[in-house]
């Protein structure tokens, strides 16, 4: 019996499984269906709150990739179990079989045209925050011109039944106040806005960061979800908006709005959760059996799960949690034996 | 009683009646949706007559909750059941009907 391991999804998380098991002596065969690795990681630009640039995490995770099988372009066509062992079919025609797969198939982000009322895909200066942290990293945008007041939606496409997602996305909140730290760092001149529901600054260093975008930017927070977006006579966007603190309806004029989407579980889940005969939670990230004393198992032998194919997690925790899958794929597979 | 020229003005702070009032738990009888609401203020961002009059549906749903609607329920009365707020909620609450099941517990 070979000592490989299928490894679905090249992500941060992905990566870093296949690396922990590599260097526990097995043969990972990591499958991503882009053409590149890396995941999300691949086109952001800074991480939060450090704001370590992503690149240089990418970098030292892709560093060594020795002895990891790497199917660029390839997706996972069928699984089959078969006794003790399951065999997977790629898109490349290759197959593997092996005693555990491990699903860390992410997130995909909230297409924010979804939610028409922002204006998305409609109005000139309406941008999301992947199209930000494009931006960051040098790409052109003809929508980022000289922003003189500059807004950032928070939840969309989360926290909202009627985009169909219940879910908090968790890292959106601390990803809006760092993207208007760096924007105000860009355009020292502009008014920053950032609306909110509830500021969810969960993790150490994010108050840290909050209080910091406040105190030394000036950002301004505003309690109240955006209803609206219109477009004025002069191609600037007015954006509407209950001020629930003060009570008030408000109108405000700005230049670039910047929607947080949100993540969501991959269609693809739906596919994969079929082929494995574990199903998918009602917001259609996989679910752990037990959620709390261990996230990387599933509710069948072989079956491990890691990083956002789970639900919304930061970089750290979906880092952690591959390793913590290898090492559980370890015990498992010297459990089962080969 | 002496005259000191002066009195005490009465306090400002709402007076959160003790347990839940009556109508209201009536109210999410008819409408359990009422219980949904987080506070985002869609509903008063989109409000046709939030502009113009005091009528704002998220701070009555928080008056009512807190069982301190006499000075709220008014309000309602601007409303033109447009159904804007009915659009934008994201808690996905028929707010248009919960608006009409308010004036009928509250014989508005």
């Amino acid at each position: 019996m070979t000592k490989n391991v299928v490894v679905i999804g090249g992500g941060a998380s992905g990566i870093e499984a296949s690396r922990r098991l590599r260097d526990l002596g097995y043969s990972p065969v990591l499958v991503e269906k882009e053409d590149h690795l890396g995941g999300h990681l691949a086109s952001w630009n800074r991480l939060f709150p450090q704001m370590i640039p992503a690149k240089d995490i990418l970098k030292s995770l892709t560093s060594d990739m020795k002895g990891i099988e790497v199917f660029l372009n390839t997706e996972v066509i069928s699984i089959n179990r078969l006794k003790d062992s399951y065999v997977v079919k790629f898109s490349n025609g290759l197959s593997a079989q092996v005693k555990a797969i491990l699903i860390t198939t992410g997130f995909t982000l909230f297409p924010a045209q979804k939610k028409q009322e922002y204006g998305y895909g409609i109005y000139d200066r309406v941008i999301t925050n992947a199209d930000l942290e494009a931006w960051f990293n040098g790409n052109k945008d003809k929508r980022v011109t000289d922003p003189q007041v500059i807004g950032f939606v928070h939840c969309v496409g989360s926290r909202d039944e009627k985009a169909g997602n219940r879910q908090c996305s968790k890292v959106c909140c601390a990803t809006a106040v760092k993207q208007a730290i760096e924007i105000k760092e860009k355009f020292p001149d502009a008014v920053v806005y950032c609306f909110y529901m509830d500021l969810r600054m969960f993790g150490r260093g994010y108050e840290d960061m909050y209080l910091k975008a406040q105190k030394d930017y000036g950002i301004r927070f505003l309690r109240g979800r955006v209803s609206e977006v219109s477009e004025d006579i002069n191609g600037r966007l007015v954006v509407k908006a209950d001020d629930t603190l003060l009570g008030k309806p408000v109108k405000i004029s700005m230049d670039l709005l910047v929607l947080m989407s949100g993540m969501i579980a991959p269609e693809s889940n739906m596919e994969l959760s079929k082929m494995l005969k574990v199903l998918p939670g009602e917001d259609g990230f996989f679910s752990p059996a037990n959620a709390i004393s261990n996230p990387t198992l599933s509710n069948r032998d072989g079956v491990f799960f890691a990083g956002a194919a789970t639900g919304p997690k930061t970089m750290p925790e979906t880092l952690s949690e591959g390793r913590a899958a290898a090492l559980e794929i370890d015990s498992y597979l010297k459990r089962v034996g080969d | 009683m002496v005259n000191f020229g002066y009195g005490l003005t009465p306090s400002s702070a709402v007076k959160i009646i003790e347990g839940e009032d009556k109508l209201y738990r009536k109210l999410c009888e008819m409408e359990p949706d009422v219980k949904k609401c987080m506070a985002c203020g869609s509903c008063a961002a989109s409000c046709t007559a939030g502009d113009f009059t005091e009528m704002n549906l998220r701070k009555l749903i928080l008056s009512l909750q807190r069982g301190y609607y006499q000075q709220a329920l008014p309000m309602v009365k601007n409303c033109m059941l447009c159904g804007k707020c009915n659009i934008v909620c994201p808690r996905g609450i028929n707010t248009r009907h919960l608006i009409m099941s308010i004036q009928k517990i509250y014989n508005l």
